[in-house]
């Protein structure tokens, strides 16, 4: 535990935090250089996990909402794109503001009635919702019915086609720290803290003027932004997508990912991501254990949830609190 | 051969008994977030272990008693084990986590959920499994063209029966007493000598019992059992809850009646593939048009 510790104290000091972030950053860039393409994409695997997490930690981690059907934001965002490049012949990176548009519409239907009521009713609407879009993409037509869309044609960057491995490493690096980035800037803003105070007490915040439910509504529509787009990268990378990959286990998955890494701590949702899409690689050829990694899954969620209620590297709450907000 | 009419009111008769069997999970979703505002999202998992454990127990029996005698014993069987289940949930996974915040409890739910799913996908290896009960699936009464199955009667007989008795159990016992009282506030029932724990742990008893009796009848109905057969079936049945106004006994079996008449109707009119859709719809149109429910009374939440 002594390491771990200090590893943690580590990256919570200030002072070092630049340095070690700079030498984590160019360790991950190297690693292309010298790993195997199935390596690299367990790690791709695992920084796209990383994503999705990072989307729904704005929604469950800054602000305590609990939405069971993320895999519905990222499922809009990939069919978005996948649609618009199929039937419609437009450029990846066109599609990117459509599929974010999409993504806003969406949420402000779902948001707008049901952040009013008790936050558990978010929850099953989330999941409903999620059923809803899965449905109607095995249903439809154009979204290729049950067999999806396939051969999606790979975007181009600075006239490079983009197909191998190692490329789409890269590009979901960059993701990552700007996800990274916008992530922190929202925490440490006057719309992130007061997230958190709705978090904490949503009566006290209301009390103290903060309009709960057009902030709840910000943040859900800002993780569902999150969702879209990284599911538009998903479908290029992936140039095939079908209803299964958008099912409740990917839901859970990422959620499990936010809860278990620590809810609202950016490192931490990032190490629960990468344990996720990890862990069940390792396992893959243990017959008996690969079935029985979701039962696992399960029993650990619950002993987390009794023994560390805020996850396994939660934030440091005490310091948050005695630290003076940032003019913004 | 059919006219129009007379399929609405066949589907409608097949309604009647998909939505007696969400007014039986219902019922047990209604009384645990009544009394202590958890969405067991287990529930659904009951059930599907109910059916199992009835399945089980109805093919070790065959050799013995068979027919209606062996589908009642299973039965209470698959109560029995689904009680005991429930109690083992409530004990160990909730109960240590009750006084931390809403989501936490929520998640543990989720964890309880994935647990049972995935022991009972590991046991079954994934495959369907038949029941063969012996019964004449089709006799029954013949109304024109409208057949109600001998089956159908008994259970809706036997759903209604169920219904009524819970209702008067809550109503008018001493323990349904105590059940409703710790709903309104659990600290003042400690300090009138109420065991809340006790009573707590007996609702997840009686509702998983009712989920699992729900379960031994979707046996007999449907002839198939699958692990994954809890997870709509709770979603839809939380659904039923909701809209009869979730915490209210009646609300939850009105709720899930009308959820099964509703579908029958949306499936003839929309197609099969389409039925769930028009289910998780109208949970979220009845959320933003009565939040409350039909038969619900407005709750202030926890603070």
């Amino acid at each position: 535990m002594g390491i771990i510790t200090r590893a943690y104290a580590l990256m919570d000091n200030k002072k070092y935090r630049c340095l070690t972030l700079a030498v984590l950053f160019v360790i991950f860039a190297s690693f292309p250089l010298f790993m195997d393409n199935y390596t690299l994409n367990v790690l791709w695997n695992a920084m796209f996990y990383a994503l999705l997490a990072l989307g729904l930690n704005v929604i469950v981690g800054y602000c305590g909402l609990c939405d069971l059907g993320y895999a519905a934001k990222f499922a809009i965002g990939a069919y978005t794109t996948g649609i618009l490049i199929k039937s419609f012949h437009w450029n990846f990176w066109l599609t990117l503001p459509v599929s974010v548009i999409v993504s806003v519409v969406t949420a402000v239907i779902i948001g707008a009635p049901t952040l009013k009521l008790r936050s558990d009713y978010l929850a099953i609407v989330t999941l409903g919702f999620a059923e809803i879009v899965r449905i109607t993409a095995r249903n439809l037509s154009i979204t290729g019915s049950a067999s999806g869309l396939n051969a999606i044609d790979r975007p181009s960057l600075f006239g490079m086609r983009l197909t191998q491995i190692s490329q789409w490493y890269y590009v979901f690096l960059v993701l990552i720290v700007l996800y990274v980035v916008i992530s922190n800037r929202i925490r440490h803003s006057r719309f992130g803290r007061a997230l958190a105070y709705i978090r904490e007490d949503e009566d006290a915040a209301q009390a103290m003027g903060v309009n709960t439910t057009l902030y709840k509504l910000y943040a859900y529509i800002l993780g569902a932004v999150m969702g879209g787009i990284t599911g538009s990268f998903f479908a290029v990378k992936m140039t095939s997508i079908s209803p299964s990959s958008f099912d409740f286990t990917q839901s859970a998955n990422i959620l499990l990912a936010v809860i278990l890494g620590g809810m609202g701590k950016i490192p931490g949702v990032i190490a629960g991501a990468a344990f996720f899409a990890i862990f069940p690689e390792l396992f893959r050829d243990v017959p008996v254990i690969g079935d029985m990694r979701m039962l696992f899954f399960g029993l650990l969620l619950i002993i987390v949830m009794i023994t560390r209620p805020q996850g396994l590297w939660p934030e440091r709450r005490r310091l948050e609190d005695a630290r003076t907000p940032r003019a913004s | 051969m059919f006219s129009t009419w007379e399929l609405i009111l066949q589907q409608l008769v097949n309604g009647l008994i998909l939505g007696s069997f969400y007014a039986l999970i219902a019922l047990g979703y209604s009384m645990v977030y009544g009394i202590i505002k958890l969405l067991n999202f287990a529930h659904g998992d009951i059930y599907m272990t109910g059916a199992f454990v009835c399945l089980t127990v109805f093919g070790a029996l065959s050799r013995a008693v068979a027919g209606w005698p062996g589908i009642i014993l299973s039965i209470v069987a698959a109560m029995f084990l689904a009680g005991i289940l429930g109690y083992l949930t409530q004990r160990f996974a909730y109960r240590p986590v009750l006084g931390a915040p809403r989501l936490s409890l929520l998640i543990t739910a989720i964890g309880v959920s994935l647990v049972i799913y995935n022991a009972v996908m590991v046991i079954t290896n994934s495959q369907p499994l038949f029941f063969v009960s012996g019964l004449d699936n089709s006799a029954g009464i013949q109304v024109g063209n409208i057949t109600i199955t001998y089956i159908q009667m008994i259970l809706l007989v036997v759903s209604s029966v169920l219904m009524i008795g819970l209702t008067l159990f809550i109503g008018r016992t001493m323990i349904g007493k105590a059940m409703r009282a710790i709903a309104m506030d659990q600290d003042t029932c400690r300090l009138m000598g109420i065991n809340v724990n006790k009573i707590i742990g007996l609702t997840f008893v009686i509702g998983s019992a009712l989920a699992a009796i729900a379960g031994g009848m979707a046996c007999v109905y449907y002839g198939n059992v699958q692990f994954n057969m809890g997870y709509t079936m709770g979603i839809k049945a939380f659904t039923a809850a909701v809209i009869g106004g979730i915490g209210s006994i009646p609300g939850a079996m009105l709720g899930g009646i009308l959820l099964g008449l509703l579908e029958a109707i949306g499936t003839q009119f929309l197609g099969s593939s389409w039925k769930d859709v028009f289910a998780f719809g109208l949970l979220i149109l009845i959320l933003i048009l009565r939040p409350n429910g039909l038969l619900g009374r407005s709750v202030v939440e926890r603070m």
